[in-house]
């Protein structure tokens, strides 16, 4: 029962199935906050999912051989991590958590990234290096608050996600929260924290090499890397001991749907950010949120 | 197998995402093509998008009349669009060289360089004929219509630089 109830996790909800719908729909609706927000009607509901299909269908360049092996290898690579981190999120208790999940849950998370990085100085683009070397910086600046507030959640339960989400205090989970809120924005490269990315200005940044297939597996990546923040925002932000299993998926759908809402409009409404200003940002407000939180955690409160 | 390729060409029809190349324009075709990305004309609901980078791209606008210094790189950014792709004329001057026609410093029309597949007439069109020119583009794509016949003189577009 144990292994049924794990395989239905790895392959039904929330793993395979429900994350690859789930970013499709994740990125089709903060493409229409967008636009409702500029006063636009938007694209339609199957978009992203077209977008991806005729990606799949374009013929890539050819390259030399080392370097296709690696561009795709390394889109993959980020595919898979992010499917496995929306999979380990314990939405139901399964039996299959062990103490220190959330650092393997980190440590997924943060391979994408870490992988766009390479993927960006692999590709010999002067603008997926520019891309790079910026995203590069902003994984020092927002992983301190991060892991900060992830660190301050979960020190008295033994770094196991399903624990933490009922063990945290509320004043500590709503200065964490608070503080990994702050983060999504620039983990997801959205407006006021997309000086990685910067459309346009250094052309697509880390992707501006990737051409058909490889492009649409970065595009998938992206829209797991949405369900697994969103879903991870979601674990950690209501309790729920001894709760049915519809109302515990209801509630996760809910909140995930209700942060993606919430980056979308942030987005809409504001401008880029210097790096500069970014790291401020973050070492100032990221940090005061993030360190308080495990102030009150190391105090007891 | 049918089902696999309707699916591919429905994609392709919903997903034309384009690159903007400006070879030598004046900017009025620039600022209509511009145009169709506002509210009013808003062409993200036919799934349309403008990159920056000529490698997500499926259809090459060009405006201008392809002077002797965007030639090369014209040849270039048409080689870095993966297949199928298809090229747009945006205005008269890729078409014809419009006013600039006999200039020493220009080398169009567009069909000597790059086999052109939609002409989108004016000066500068109007944003709807170039929205009915891109939906066009994306017809051929999907191959809902028929390619016309370019001579063998242009450029294969093999390969990339």
């Amino acid at each position: 029962m144990a292994i049924l109830r794990a395989a239905i996790q790895m392959l039904l909800f929330p793993g395979l199935v429900y994350a690859v719908s789930a970013s499709f729909f994740m990125l089709w609706l903060q493409r229409k906050i967008n636009a409702r927000l500029q006063g636009r009607i938007g694209p339609p509901f199957y978009q992203p999912f077209f977008d991806f299909v005729k990606l799949l269908g374009k013929q890539p360049i050819g390259r030399p051989m080392l370097q296709g092996f690696v561009m795709t290898a390394l889109p993959v690579a980020a595919v898979a991590a992010m499917l496995g981190a929306v999979a380990l999120l314990p939405v139901l208790p399964s039996g299959a958590e062990f103490p220190g999940d959330l650092v393997l849950l980190v440590a997924l998370i943060e391979v994408g990234p870490l992988l766009a990085v390479l993927g960006g100085f692999v590709s010999r683009s002067m603008w997926g290096e520019l891309g790079a070397a910026r995203e590069a910086v902003m994984t020092a600046v927002y992983n301190l608050p991060f892991l900060t507030a992830l660190i301050a959640l979960g020190w008295t339960s033994d770094l196991s996600i399903s624990k933490l989400a009922t063990t945290a205090t509320w004043p500590v989970r709503l200065l964490a929260l608070a503080a990994i809120l702050l983060c999504l924005p620039a983990k997801l490269h959205l407006n006021p924290f997309s000086i990685s990315s910067a459309e346009q200005e250094i052309y697509a940044g880390v992707t501006t090499e990737y051409d058909g297939p490889r492009l649409a597996l970065w595009e998938l990546a992206h829209g797991l890397e949405w369900v697994a923040l969103a879903g991870l925002f979601a674990v950690l932000s209501v309790p729920l001991p001894g709760v049915a299993d519809v109302w515990r998926i209801l509630v996760f759908l809910a909140i995930s749907v209700l942060v993606v809402v919430l980056l979308s409009v942030a987005a809409a409404s504001t401008a880029r950010l210097k790096l500069a200003q970014t790291a401020r940002w973050f070492w100032l407000w990221g940090l005061l949120l993030a360190g308080s939180a495990l102030g009150l955690t190391l105090a007891g409160i | 197998m049918s089902m696999l390729k309707s699916l591919m060409n429905t994609a392709r029809r919903r997903s034309p995402w384009l690159f903007h190349a400006n070879a030598g324009s004046c900017n009025g075709c620039d600022i209509e093509l511009v145009t169709c990305l506002t509210p009013r004309y808003d062409v993200e609901q036919l799934g349309i998008r403008l990159e920056a980078s000529p490698r997500h791209a499926d259809i090459i606008v060009v405006s201008g009349p392809v002077t002797r210094t965007t030639c090369e790189a014209l040849e270039t950014v048409y080689g870095q669009v993966p297949n199928p792709k298809v090229v747009v004329a945006l205005g008269s001057c890729p078409a014809t060289c419009n006013v600039f026609a006999g200039s020493p410093t220009v080398v169009g029309p567009l069909d000597r360089i790059l086999p052109v597949d939609v002409y989108v007439p004016g000066c500068p069109p109007r944003p709807d004929a170039i929205i009915a020119g891109i939906a066009e583009a994306a017809a051929i794509l999907a191959g809902d219509k028929p390619r016309p016949v370019h001579n063998s003189s242009q450029t294969s577009g093999e390969g990339g630089r």
